[in-house]
């Protein structure tokens, strides 16, 4: 499949905006097209080709490269095609995003996926605070899609998230969930504290024990069969090595909540 | 033409256009799974007094199933596309829902599809849960046991229902032994199952009666001990019982390959004559003819 290629040539010196690395917004451009198209260097106004070498043609896959880890706003509300990065990225990846998929063979800045509504992130190392969230001062996170996080997440991940998939494969911050509205949260590793806090519905499940908020209340300990189908779709996406077995056949220990909401979120805890 | 001993009758089964739908059934074990599809397509021979035709299409192996667990695909079928959706409902809701450890997916791809889990779910009276699995809508349904986990949404499509024959043998265990291997070999067909009794009909109906209020009644043509009075009787000479094979397939291929091997299986059995049913060619959408699916 035919590809444009990106290579960072000049480090920014502080951050760069480019929500113009976007499949659509490349479509039908040639390659000085692309270079001329406008960045943010912090408050200057520069040229994408100012910091990056353009090769290759086709909009439908954008190959990056370098250490982007001051570069925000990759796939800014992207709707197709597929965006790699080999490296880093910054903050505010795919925000808005409604379709395609962006893979980070590396680590990723605070902000991945807030209010995205479809599509797919693959981030494959670590990623900051905030996964999949909602902005300060909005009453709504992400409302479809998916976001794969292999390694750690920070605090807040689906912050007021609707509907769609997060998957954290290593631990996960405080507030997990927090003000979740529905969705489903899964963390392979440890969730910090105050998971849940605020939740109305949705499902933040853990395949490790967790302090619970004395607003959630012990349900029953039993086997989520709904859990198979989501694990079976994880181990076929990367995460083989750390969905054993008894994860998929065991029993979950379930948790209502928020108390001080509606009540009727859950989280599901792997009990063995 | 002969097959073997076997007369083949140049004529043809009449078929009419249903609709279908394929429910997969998973449970902790396959007893489990057998018990709910057991009860689902329980009183499901004839849509002429059932509503609806269904039958076990086959049992499905833990690694082909969505949840992993041993699994049995169902197909029913029904006249229109505005009356499967109630019966899928009532079905999975009273023989599938109500079974212990079963869960219910839709086992059809279909850009056709009607609401199933999706008015089941109010059974959770608001407790129930949505999730979407890999743009999957299912519905977790908490009932007593844990949860009932059923699809959103089922595919239906146009089928073929009524794909016919009709086996003769010279005494009732003839005809039974070569009916009974017709019916295996056609059961083996994907896509396609066999409504009656072991596949095998032994009341096979015309349309109407000497009575006025009866649209079908006893096919008297056919019966054995009618032969000297009936005035439409169409029994060979040294045949003593007669049995008829109903065959719907979600496609008219899937219904000639079932009643080839049919054809093959009862002649290799014995039997001694086969013919098929039909109305003239006047009221079904499709024509199966003998002699051209048993030389293909």
């Amino acid at each position: 499949m035919s590809a444009t290629h990106l290579k960072l040539h000049t480090a920014p010196e502080v951050p760069l905006e480019t929500e113009v690395i976007n499949p659509t917004v490349f479509a039908n451009l040639s390659q000085s097209g692309i270079e001329n198209l406008n960045v943010m260097h912090g408050n200057d106004k520069c040229h994408l080709g100012d910091f990056f070498k353009v090769t290759g043609k086709g909009a439908s896959e954008i190959h990056i490269e370098g250490d982007l880890s001051g570069v925000k706003l990759i796939g800014a509300g992207m709707s197709e095609g597929k965006i790699s990065v080999e490296g880093d990225v910054g903050m505010h990846l795919g925000v808005g995003m409604s379709g395609g998929e962006i893979i980070v063979n590396g680590n990723a800045g605070d902000w991945v996926g807030p209010e995205m509504s479809g599509g797919r992130i693959i981030i494959k190392k670590n990623a900051g605070h905030m996964i999949g969230s909602a902005y300060r001062g909005q009453s709504t996170g992400i409302t479809g899609g998916e976001i794969f996080i292999h390694g750690n997440a920070k605090n807040e991940v689906g912050s007021a998230m609707r509907r769609g998939l997060i998957v954290v494969g290593g631990n996960a911050g405080d507030f997990t969930g927090v003000n979740m509205l529905a969705g489903t949260i899964i963390v392979l590793g440890e969730l910090g504290i105050r998971t849940g806090a605020g939740m109305k519905r949705g499902s933040i499940v853990s395949l490790q024990d967790a302090p619970m908020l004395p607003s959630f209340d012990y349900s029953c300990t039993y086997h989520p069969l709904f859990l198979r189908l989501y694990f079976s779709r994880l181990r076929a996406n990367g995460f083989k090595r750390k969905i054993q077995d008894q994860h998929i056949t065991g029993k979950y220990k379930r948790y209502s909540g928020d108390g001080i909401e509606l009540n009727r979120g859950e989280v599901l805890l792997f009990a063995g | 033409m002969k097959i073997k001993k076997t007369e083949i009758e140049d004529t043809f089964a009449e078929a009419f256009e249903m609709y279908g739908a394929r429910v997969i059934i998973t449970a902790d074990t396959k007893q489990w799974a057998r018990a709910a599809a057991a009860s689902m397509t329980g009183f499901a021979t004839s849509v002429i007094r059932c509503k609806l035709e269904a039958a076990v299409e086959c049992e499905i192996s833990e690694e082909d199933t969505p949840d992993g667990r041993p699994g049995i695909s169902v197909l029913l079928f029904t006249m229109s596309s505005k009356t499967i959706a109630g019966q899928l409902i009532d079905r999975i809701g009273q023989c599938v829902m109500t079974c212990p450890t079963t869960a219910c997916y839709n086992g059809l791809d279909s850009d056709k599809t009607v609401s199933v889990g999706g008015k089941l779910r109010y059974f959770g009276d608001s407790y129930q849960i949505s999730k979407v699995i890999d743009g999957r809508k299912l519905w977790r349904i908490p009932v007593m046991e844990g949860e009932f986990l059923i699809d959103d949404r089922f595919g239906i499509q146009a089928a073929v229902g009524g794909g016919n024959l009709i086996i003769f043998g010279s005494s009732k265990n003839v005809a039974l032994r070569a009916s009974m291997a017709a019916a295996q070999a056609m059961r083996e067909v994907h896509g396609v199952f066999l409504p009656f009794p072991q596949g095998l009909v032994r009341s096979g109906s015309k349309i109407g009666a000497s009575y006025k209020n009866l649209i079908a009644s006893t096919n008297d043509a056919y019966c054995p001990t009618l032969r000297s009075i009936s005035k439409q009787t169409a029994i060979p000479e040294k045949v003593e019982a007669v049995y008829e094979i109903v065959a719907d397939g979600l496609d008219e291929a899937s219904i000639k390959e079932a009643m080839k091997r049919g054809i093959h299986a009862a002649s290799e059995k014995g039997a001694m004559f086969i013919t098929a049913g039909n109305y003239g060619g006047k009221l079904g959408k499709y024509h199966f003819h003998l002699h051209e699916i048993a030389n293909n």
